[in-house]
């Protein structure tokens, strides 16, 4: 299992039922509640890998939570690098994994 | 015996000298009052260029130095070995784009100049110019190809400088900053004073980046190098989409330009670690490195014009650091008529890392009496074009009240 | 024009903004307010967006009616202008503006990160910045995995959208901190399956003994974390001392982490390795404070790095004035009493006036409390022996312990910024802001005795958050309400 949503149902605070919003990740559909991060959405959709690295291509994904380690960047709509916990998730965005290779190193380079 | 050599600085030209000094058998002793590489020499850009010079002494310098860069970095990895930081020696080529009419005529013609005195520079039709760069907007007006234009990472460049120079015996002494000239009994400069106690070499060299006008003022023989602020922006990393340095063909305007006031132009170029590299303003701001807003935003503008998906790149960083300028636009290298045992390697402006190997060259050179590869003289300190302002400087020395003090006395 | 009026610029919306906000409009400023978030609340009122509503938020937070009544207060006055999604990218000196703070504060105003965000200059007469902070994590082996989470994270999804971060939950690192984030996993559905205090109780004893009246001011927070421990034995989560996660493992993301003891300074103890399943952990070693706003506007820091401020909150830029975490770590307590002497300082009035006599007095109380959290829960020295040759201690560019060494070694470097540059330490998109006091004090310790000697610091970061380039081409608009405030709400 992984990281996922309180069921409204079980939460002491007595929330009422959250309205749905719907994303893709990557194509696939991913369903949270309305008002949620896309790092949340993705999260519960049992996503735990936002992104892979340039150097090593490992996976990544949310570390902070807050806006300050860039570690769950993603693609939203075509725009790059938007840290998916700081954005709210609205019907329709389209997420797309980001993974930058380096640049090959030049042919002239001696190390 | 050794002949001794003290350089004041150690940013890419003291630690270039440092190491061809040493290598020819000099005892060679290099102070910083900071670290190695921490003045202009890790605040800038690391551009090898010969596109952005026209005919002139200093582009036959930079020509020079092109031809010193592929060797010494393939001697300094081997010297090094694989533990040693990568110089990121890139001989990827220039791309010098004008967007309008009028600045493609002058394009062409500068280009036309450069051919004539040597360079490969080869114009190309605006659709070539997008086959070599796909993303190029649709502003390119006239294109110019330089293949002999490459990249280092300047910081890494000058600490394996150092760390060259170091294996071949020289000393470096950081944290250690020149308080002022030490004479003997009859005025003759023989030293350097500092918070470690007198310092004595047979020759000193300054090369102190845009600091160089106050460590000569100190020791007594005034120099006129003044700061010239650039700013640059460095983008979040991104898949490679830029291939050669690309720069907007009125850098070549703003270079030789005098003006303080604030100019900018771009110079768009990937970094080995796939961010993108943005510079650069100049402007005249004595020392002040506060961060101008205004500054960035023209960078940005260009950039645009020259790449238009760049407008929803991310910028992540700006730094900037003070270009060692010379009022008549070369640098000085080679010994001060005025005070025998000085001498100076500095003044290079914005090319500095570029001339660096080739600046050494010259000084290693005239120290050990040698006939030079190319002629020195148009980089003496008593050259006609520096010599108005040398007065100048020398007055406004006196009238700061700063004039030698002697470390002896 | 009317210049009578002093036109306050209030830096962050947690509980210090809150306080000054309100405070510097109790004496009569205009006041503007900005947050990076939609939401106002900081980190310690995080709470669920307007489309998520319930009848019992209030059960997640301590003080939550103290918020409202805050958040209520500054958004019903027409004299305070708030403007949330409010991102401030850079703060330059501008000796030609009109406010008499000299400084011009730049912002873009938009979705996060997003592209064609509006740019806004403010020029006003003064600032009180109340950013806050961030966790402050060590790094151990594993810890880039997925699946490893600051606390401070676990913290935010729970309270900001009831999101557990995983089922089987490991809690480690240092600080009272620990508490409310397994109380917070929790009662979000967690099982947490134990928090691991680094410090043992002669340290624990050496930091909360000494002064135990100054506890008796702070019994609020006595009450707090009482609560925590209460929870924490309903809902059996083990709390155990002196042992810390040193690893963690996985492929793709974590699924296990070795627990070992560590030693007063740290160190894991051989022979005490346990491994433990996991599908996540929280790790938190304390917190790091905002700064760079701070340093763009020419503050002057303590020697322990945090804004230095006076007897009201004013540092020594004139004009400009902190309070909350950036000035200490003290918790929320001390960042409302910080945040409302300087809203009424940066107002015009004194830190001697009768409206903030009890915030003064709490302050003194709140301060003591936080040496004492520092004092017990601190980091130790000798963490670096968690550390192998191929742990990633530079997040974003990959960079490794082994490389950081052996980058050092070959250069012969004390300087920072040139370690930085060659080994790319800290130059990555996060600028620095995770691993930036870490590197320091990896390269520190590396060099020797001598130690770094270029005067550099990690918090320097001129540009506050990244800005697009095409943002920064499009000329700025000058705020059209500074000095003469026109009646403005948030943007809904
Ligand atoms: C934004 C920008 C972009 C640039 N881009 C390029 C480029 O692309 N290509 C290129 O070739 N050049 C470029 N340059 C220019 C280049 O950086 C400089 O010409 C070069 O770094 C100068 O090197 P230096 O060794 O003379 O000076 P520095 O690197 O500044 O070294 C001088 C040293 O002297 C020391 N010093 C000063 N005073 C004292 C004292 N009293 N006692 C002891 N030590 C002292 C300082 O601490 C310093 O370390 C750029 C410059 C800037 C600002
Ligand atoms: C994730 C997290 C969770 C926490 N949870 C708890 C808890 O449960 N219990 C506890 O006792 N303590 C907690 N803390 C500690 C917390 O820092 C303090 O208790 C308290 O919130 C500090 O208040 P503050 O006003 O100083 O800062 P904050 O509450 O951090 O507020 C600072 C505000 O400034 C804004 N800001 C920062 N920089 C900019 C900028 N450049 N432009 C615009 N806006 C900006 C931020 O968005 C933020 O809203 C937590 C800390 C973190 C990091
Ligand atoms: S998780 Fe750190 S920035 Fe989003």
């Amino acid at each position: 299992m992984t990281s996922r949503i309180l069921p409204f149902q079980n939460d002491p605070i007595k929330p009422t039922a959250p309205a749905p919003v719907t994303i893709t990740v990557d194509g696939v559909p991913a369903t949270g509640a309305m008002g949620q991060s896309l790092a949340g959405v993705i999260l519960a959709s049992g996503t735990l890998r936002f992104r892979r690295t340039s150097v090593h291509g490992a996976p990544r994904g949310v570390f902070c939570g807050i806006g300050v380690c860039y570690d769950c960047l993603v693609e939203v709509n075509g725009q790059r690098d938007v840290r998916a916990c700081q954005r709210r998730a609205r019907d329709g965005d389209a997420v797309v994994t980001q993974h930058d290779e380096l640049p090959a190193a030049p042919a002239g380079d001696a190390a | 015996m050794a002949s001794s050599v003290l350089i004041v600085g150690a940013g890419i030209i003291g630690a270039a000298c440092a190491r061809a000094l040493a290598m020819a058998g000099f005892d060679v002793t290099v102070v910083d009052r900071g670290t190695v590489a921490g003045g202009t020499s890790s605040a800038c850009e690391g551009n090898l260029l010969v596109s952005d010079k026209g005919p002139g002494h200093e582009l036959v310098l930079a020509q020079y130095a092109t031809s010193l860069w592929k060797q010494t970095v393939s001697d300094l990895t081997e010297q090094l070995g694989d533990a040693f930081p990568s110089v990121e020696y890139d001989p990827k080529g220039g791309l010098v784009v004008a967007t309008t009419g009028s600045g493609a005529q002058a394009l062409l013609d500068f280009a036309a100049s450069q051919r004539g005195a040597g360079v490969d520079a080869r114009v190309i039709e605006p659709d070539e110019a997008r086959r070599l760069e796909p993303d190029l907007g649709p502003l390119a007006e006239a294109a110019v190809h330089y293949p002999e234009d490459a990249q280092v990472q300047p910081a890494i460049a000058t600490e394996a400088l150092i760390a060259s120079a170091r294996r071949f015996g020289a000393r470096v002494l950081e944290n250690t900053p020149v308080l002022g000239p030490v004479h003997d009994s009859s005025g003759v400069l023989i030293g350097i004073g500092s918070p470690a106690g007198h310092i004595r070499a047979e020759r000193i060299l300054i090369a102190a980046g845009p600091w160089s006008g106050e460590v000569a003022r100190m020791l007594g023989a005034p120099l006129p190098v003044r700061p010239r602020r650039g700013e640059l922006l460095v983008t979040t990393r991104m898949r490679h989409r830029i291939f050669h340095k690309v720069y907007d063909a009125d850098y070549v305007g703003a270079v030789g330009s005098d003006d303080s006031a604030l100019q900018t132009s771009s110079v768009v170029e990937s970094t080995a670690s796939g961010t993108v590299l943005i510079g650069s303003s100049r402007q005249q701001v004595g020392f002040d490195s506060r961060m101008r807003v205004d500054a960035l935003s023209g960078i940005a503008a260009k950039a645009i014009r020259l790449f238009p998906f760049l407008a929803d790149a991310a910028v992540m960083r700006s730094y900037g650091g003070f270009r060692p300028f010379m009022p008549d636009h070369l640098p000085v290298i080679g010994e001060d008529p005025r005070m025998p045992g000085l001498w100076h390697a500095t003044g290079h402006e914005g090319a500095g890392i570029g001339l660096s190997l080739a600046t050494a060259e010259l000084i290693r050179d005239l120290m050990l009496g040698a006939d030079p590869a190319i002629d020195a003289a148009p980089f003496s300190v008593g050259r006609a074009s520096l010599a108005s302002h040398l007065s100048a400087a020398a007055g406004d020395a006196v009238a700061s009240n700063a004039a030698p003090r002697d470390a002896v006395a | 024009m009317n210049t009578s009026r002093t036109d306050v610029l209030v830096i962050g919306a947690g509980p210090a903004g809150l306080a000054a906000a309100r405070a510097a409009r109790a004496r009569g400023a205009s006041v503007t307010m900005l947050d990076s978030s939609d939401q106002l609340g900081g980190q310690f009122w995080r709470h669920l967006p307007p489309e998520r509503p319930s009848a019992n938020e209030r059960m997640l937070h301590h003080g939550w009616v103290k918020f409202r009544e805050l958040s209520e207060t500054v958004l019903s006055d027409d004299g305070c202008r708030v403007i949330r999604g409010a991102q401030v990218w850079a703060i330059e000196p501008d000796s030609t503006s009109a406010g008499a703070a000299h400084l011009a504060v730049h912002v873009v105003v938009g979705e996060p990160d997003g592209t064609g965000r509006r740019r806004l200059v403010l020029t006003p007469d003064a600032i009180v910045l109340a950013t806050g902070a961030h966790d402050r994590t060590l790094p151990f082996p594993g810890w880039d995995l997925p699946g490893v989470f600051t606390g401070g994270a676990a913290q935010a999804l729970a309270k900001g959208e009831r999101l557990a971060v995983g089922q089987r939950v490991v809690v480690s690192g240092a600080g009272p901190f620990l508490l409310p984030v397994a109380a917070s996993l929790a009662n979000t559905g967690s099982d947490v399956v134990g928090v691991y205090e680094a410090n043992r109780v002669p340290a624990l004893v050496r930091g909360w003994l000494p002064k135990p009246w100054e506890l008796a001011g702070a019994a609020g927070k006595g009450t707090e974390l009482a609560g925590y421990l209460a929870g924490h034995l309903r809902h059996r989560i083990p709390y155990r001392l002196g042992r810390a996660v040193v690893a963690a493992h996985g492929t793709d993301r974590v699924e296990a982490v070795t627990i070992a003891a560590v030693t007063p300074d740290w160190a894991p103890i051989p022979g005490t390795k346990q491994r433990i399943e996991v599908d996540a952990v929280c790790v938190s070693h304390g917190f790091t404070p905002r700064l760079e706003l701070a340093i763009a506007a020419g503050c002057e820091l303590t020697a322990e790095r945090f804004v230095q401020v006076d007897d009201s909150q004013h540092t020594n830029v004139h004009g400009v004035f902190a309070a909350g975490e950036i000035t200490g770590i003290g918790g929320v307590d001390l960042a409302l009493a910080e945040g409302q002497i300087a809203g009424h300082a940066a107002a015009g009035g004194l830190a001697a006036d009768t409206e903030v006599r009890s915030a003064v007095r709490r302050r003194r109380t709140f301060r003591g409390f936080a040496r004492r959290i520092e004092a017990a829960h601190g980091i130790r020295d000798g963490w670096p022996a968690m550390l192998t040759d191929d742990t990633i201690v530079c997040r974003c560019e990959e960079v490794s312990y082994g490389t950081l060494c052996r980058a050092t070694d070959a250069t012969g470097s004390r300087s920072l910024r040139a370690l930085k540059l060659s080994t790319r330490a800290g130059l990555g998109i996060c600028q620095g802001r995770i691993c930036g006091r870490t590197i320091e004090a990896l390269l520190a310790d590396r060099v020797g005795d001598a130690g770094l000697t270029d005067g550099v610091s990690t918090d320097r970061r001129p540009i506050a958050a990244p800005i697009r380039l095409g943002e920064l081409a499009d000329p700025a608009h000058p705020d059209p309400a500074s000095q003469h405030p026109v009646p403005l709400k948030g943007p809904k």
